[in-house]
């Protein structure tokens, strides 16, 4: 069966690595901090200045001052600390964050991603996503595998205006784990009971299917 | 060095129509809310406003959208907001939008006296149309410009006599780079303490880049997206 949405988030959680700094786009990838892994520790970055950021506030201890990227009421974690925003993207643009998971509209074979505009429909603006994706070395794209149309979104070629060029690594939709090389799709995982041949007619852009694909352990 | 001002009318003395305007805070986060009520009692119109985001309908920058004050908007991010979306298709209002980290490093390069510098972010994009494209250890990268304003409005939480300033948590986001990048810097604080309160080690905003401060009368600090658990 296809993941939801927590399962696509702990199935990127079992990316992270002890130490790490990493920041987590709207949607989808806010749900990884649910489930990091036993053993690990980990600090979330938010762009708009934040370092540590906890879980939501219990209620009526919300504080206007203290929100996420996606202007969130948030708390602060022991040893968090705040910044400007200048400060904020030299973290990010100087790669001392060293993971970034973000959702996307459409990704293609060469990793290039659109997930800030539809010409003439939305049109709200990049934030950070642009200063994210151009310098992050680890960029893990959380999303559906198709639109609501059913229509894929791993495409050969983007249709929508870019956020950044060949920057996209790995894939981790509702159906598959994917890992981006050589201007080609390549199937890692399966969803806990999703076909290789599910998977490929959802995949618009060229898919390299290995022998054996192994579903993803959502149990470890 | 006394900067203080009685109150918004005089902290914004000079304001005039068509100018370019730096505006602090992310989201409802750390805006100058007192300002934006003054800029809007004032009407001046054909504004430019460097701002992360533009507000929701009826607060922040959203209100002097209402009053058709804004001719462009130079922003990130501007979701959230239906008149700006009403006024952008339009073609009433004009829209610059720019990553947020070199929106934020233009207004530090502005007050920190570099004229432009080079971003891999935005290479490949739409936002790179224009720009100087140049390599750098193999990547390329975008030549992005700095900017000005002729009056910067940021919110702090504290500030003293000499205009400098605390920020809290992360309310602090724009407004020190933009303090920086005013040609008059206007600063609105909810304290206000005299000269030698504030520990010199703990000051965000060095009081140099700031010419006017001023103790606002009332924040309502609207929260935008109330997210909560349960005990």
């Amino acid at each position: 069966m296809a993941l939801d949405k927590n399962g696509i988030a702990q199935r990127i959680a079992q990316e992270l690595q002890d130490g790490w700094y990493v920041n987590l786009g709207i949607g989808i990838p806010t749900l990884v901090a649910n489930y990091i892994p036993d053993g690990i520790e980990v600090e979330f970055q938010s762009e708009n200045g934040i370092l540590g950021m906890g879980p939501f506030p219990f209620e009526g201890d919300e504080d206007a001052d203290l929100i996420n990227a996606g202007k969130q009421t948030i708390t602060a974690t022991k040893g968090a600390v705040y910044f400007d925003s200048a400060t904020s993207f030299a973290m990010i643009r100087g790669q001392h964050v060293q993971l970034t998971v973000l959702g996307a509209m459409e990704v293609s074979q060469n990793g290039d991603i659109a997930n800030w505009k539809i010409p003439g429909k939305m049109v709200k603006g990049m934030g950070g996503a642009m200063d994210l994706v151009a310098s992050a070395e680890n960029i893990i794209v959380a999303m559906m595998h198709t639109n609501k149309a059913g229509i894929s979104k791993l495409l050969k070629t983007c249709t929508l205006p870019l956020t950044g060029v060949g920057c996209v690594k790995k894939v981790v939709t509702n159906l598959a784990v994917l890992e981006i090389k050589g201007n080609q799709f390549h199937l890692l995982e399966r969803a806990p009971g999703v076909t290789v041949e599910e998977i490929v007619a959802a995949t618009e852009g060229t898919i390299i299917v290995p022998d054996n694909v192994p579903e993803m352990n959502l149990e470890i | 060095m006394n900067k203080v001002v009685a109150n918004p009318e005089e902290a914004l003395k000079g304001v005039e129509s068509n100018m370019t305007l730096m505006l602090g805070g992310f989201g409802l986060c750390g805006i100058p809310e007192n300002s934006i009520t003054q800029l809007v009692k004032l009407g001046v119109t054909g504004l430019t406003c460097i701002s992360n985001n533009a507000g929701v309908d009826d607060f922040g920058l959203g209100l002097l959208l209402q009053g058709k004050q804004i001719k462009k908007m130079i922003s990130s991010y501007v979701g959230e907001n239906d008149e700006f979306e009403r006024q952008m298709l339009s073609g009433e209002l004009d829209v610059e939008l720019i990553p947020q980290g070199s929106l934020a490093e233009r207004c530090r390069a502005g007050g920190a006296g570099i004229p432009a510098f080079y971003t891999p972010a935005g290479y490949g994009t739409e936002v790179a149309e224009g720009k100087e494209v140049r390599e750098f250890n193999g990547k390329p990268h975008i030549l992005e410009k700095a900017l000005h304003a002729d009056f910067a409005i940021v919110k702090a939480w504290k500030g003293d006599t000499e205009g400098n300033l605390i920020f809290k948590a992360t309310a602090r986001n724009f407004n020190p780079m933009m303090a920086m990048a005013g040609k008059i810097t206007v600063a609105e604080v909810e304290e206000l303490v005299p000269a030698g309160a504030l520990d010199p080690n703990e000051i965000h905003t060095p009081g140099i880049f700031v010419q006017r401060i001023f103790k606002g009368l009332k924040f309502e600090k609207r929260i935008e997206q109330r997210t909560v658990r349960q005990k």
